[in-house]
């Protein structure tokens, strides 16, 4: 069905090369040969031969190559799938690569082809592309989710020391060329904005301070930014981890103090705050391993030089529903003490003492705590374990 | 037999250096300008152009020594070069995207460009024209491409950097190439007179 109208299509301008060419010949021919010009240093011509061999040969060559390339078009034809294309038009067409493969091309060929290759990879296209590819390819659609770019330092030109002036071509990848950039400390933020200009969504802008901010609205996620940055100082990282210590500095502590007011001196303190051992020093730096971070952000407070930043812009307070059946667990699990009452009665919440972090709402055994920014994905999560309870049941 | 692999090597040096198809002829510009802006770019179309450049000089050299002289029909040369380059670079297309799809991705999209490009269609004339062997036909074709790729990795490798440079406003995008181009022109002049053939 495909091949039939490829091999016309070919087959009609193989023939109609041919045709033109006889035709073009039979006029170059009669011009050449009446000035003797083509066939050089002969004095008769013999114009009825060289005509025929010309024809014979020109229409030798067309039938030639007509028939080639319609035996190799029937030979050698790629049954390709509608569906690719359908796949191809839906996803965002960045080529950004942020999936794995080369290209938009690629990914919507995997994804047709191959059963293993989920449906939601595009990540500039988001859900809508990743629910579009699904209903193309029959696959389920889950959600990916989204990944933004995080700086991983706070240390502005007004908050960090520069070891000399640098007045070269406005870029970070030329700066970092002189001395390994004009900082003092060799982790930070040079501020020279390629990762603004790299970025096809325009969602990182400079600050005034020279530091990059990143508009999580626009932000997709496509590690442009993190490819660019020369001093590796950008992260993409899962949007619900969003505290997270903003530093780099390998240095010791007192040579952080010394270049930069916001950096980490690997003091410890994050370490021993922290009730799920998330925070670990190493290398004079402290790293929160986000698979263990339950975004509490009772490190953030804590940490005396502001190393580390809670990602989450307010923190609302928790409250208590009225299911409460008075276990006392909340009590018991809170870091500040925050809720109060009595054994098998309603608890309430010490508005200001709480901190929003969130740990009693997700240890409440009848998800009776709202109000914390954790409090919609419990009550999902266990909604979904009761209805698989009952299913099972 | 010593003669011979010299001959050889000169026409290598010579159609690569000193008779540079770009810097020296100024043929096959506008693919030099199109696919010099990034380096894997570049170097694709080098491989797919020397590879297509050799394979075609080879046919054309069969069709016209053999066909073409005992007929006496030379005069047909460019219409004839000018078909079987296209027809050999179809077949080519369409063959390769069936035997070997990772190559065709690779290189793919630059056939299409290649089979109407005049260095491609000057090679052959100039090997019926010079009247080379076969193997010398083959040893011409090899230079052309080699110079060919030659000049477009020095342009991408230049252009690559010149992202970062403070270009004048009127000159950015393409005059600044055209300006480097003649400069790398110059300087590809100094291989004239390296050696006579």
């Amino acid at each position: 069905m495909f091949n039939d109208s490829k091999i016309k299509k070919i087959t009609i301008i193989a023939f109609s090369f041919y045709c033109s060419i006889v035709l073009l010949l039979f006029c170059s021919t009669s011009v050449f040969a009446g000035v003797g010009g083509g066939v050089e240093a002969k004095e008769k011509i013999d114009i009825i031969p060289l005509i025929k061999w010309t024809l014979v040969f020109l229409a030798g060559v067309g039938a030639f190559f007509g028939v080639v390339l319609a035996l190799a078009a029937k030979r050698f034809a790629v049954r390709t799938d509608p569906k690719v294309e359908q796949v191809r038009d839906v996803l965002a067409g960045a080529n950004c690569g942020a999936c794995g493969f080369a290209g938009c091309e690629q990914y919507a060929e995997a994804v047709v082809k191959e059963p293993d290759v989920a449906s939601n990879l595009c990540i500039p296209g988001g859900a809508k592309s990743a629910e579009a590819v699904a209903r193309i390819t029959g696959k389920t659609a889950s959600a990916l989710e989204p990944n933004f770019a995080r700086i991983m330092c706070q240390g502005g030109w007004s908050k960090s020391v520069k070891k000399f002036r640098y007045e070269g071509v406005q870029d970070c990848r030329a700066a970092i060329l002189a001395g390994g950039g004009d900082k003092s400390c060799r982790y930070g933020c040079l501020g020279y904005g390629t990762c603004s200009r790299v970025c096809p969504f325009g969602a990182i802008t400079m600050s005034e301070d020279h530091l990059p901010v990143v508009d999580i609205v626009k932000c997709t996620g496509c590690r442009k930014c993190e490819k660019a940055c020369p001093v590796k100082v950008i992260e993409v990282l899962p949007a619900s981890k969003q505290v997270l210590v903003t530093c780099h500095s390998k240095d010791k502590g007192g040579d952080t103090r010394k270049n930069c007011q916001v950096g980490c001196i690997a003091c410890g303190i994050c370490v021993k705050v922290c009730p799920f051992d998330a925070p670990s020093v190493e290398n004079n730096l402290s790293r929160i391993d986000i698979n263990k971070c339950k975004v509490c952000g009772l490190c953030v407070p804590k940490c005396p030089t502001k190393a580390i930043t809670d990602f989450i812009p307010h923190r609302s307070k928790a409250f208590v529903l009225d299911k409460c059946i008075g276990c006392q667990i909340c009590a018991k699990v809170c870091p500040v003490n925050a809720p109060l009452g009595e054994l098998k009665k309603k608890h309430s919440i010490d508005k200001d003492k709480c901190i929003g972090c969130g740990i009693c709402t997700a240890r409440c055994p009848v998800q009776a705590i709202d109000g914390t920014f954790n409090a919609s994905e419990v009550f999902a999560a266990s909604a979904e374990k009761k209805k698989k309870k009952a299913e099972a049941a | 037999m010593g003669s011979e692999f010299t001959k050889l090597f000169e026409l290598i040096i010579s159609a690569s250096l000193i008779n540079n198809f770009v810097f020296t002829r100024f043929l096959g510009l506008c693919i030099f300008f199109g696919v010099s802006k990034k380096m894997e770019t570049a170097v694709g179309m080098s491989i797919t152009f020397t590879a297509v450049m050799m394979i075609s000089a080879a046919i054309s050299w069969v069709v016209f020594n053999g066909i073409m002289i005992p007929l006496d029909i030379t005069f047909l040369k460019i219409i004839v070069f000018i078909g079987v380059v296209a027809g050999f670079v179809q077949a080519a297309d369409t063959i390769m995207r069936k035997v070997s799809p990772g190559l065709y991705y690779k290189l793919g999209i630059y056939l299409a460009l290649i089979s109407t490009n005049c260095i491609i269609l000057a090679v052959p004339l100039i090997n019926a024209g010079e009247k080379y062997s076969f193997i010398q036909s083959l040893a011409f074709a090899f230079g052309s491409g080699l110079g060919f790729a030659l000049a477009l990795v020095i342009m991408a490798s230049i252009r690559e950097k010149l992202e970062l440079a403070d270009v004048p406003i009127p000159f950015r995008g393409l005059p600044i190439a055209f300006i480097v181009a003649g400069l790398v022109a110059l300087a590809f002049t100094g291989f004239s007179g390296l050696i006579t053939l």
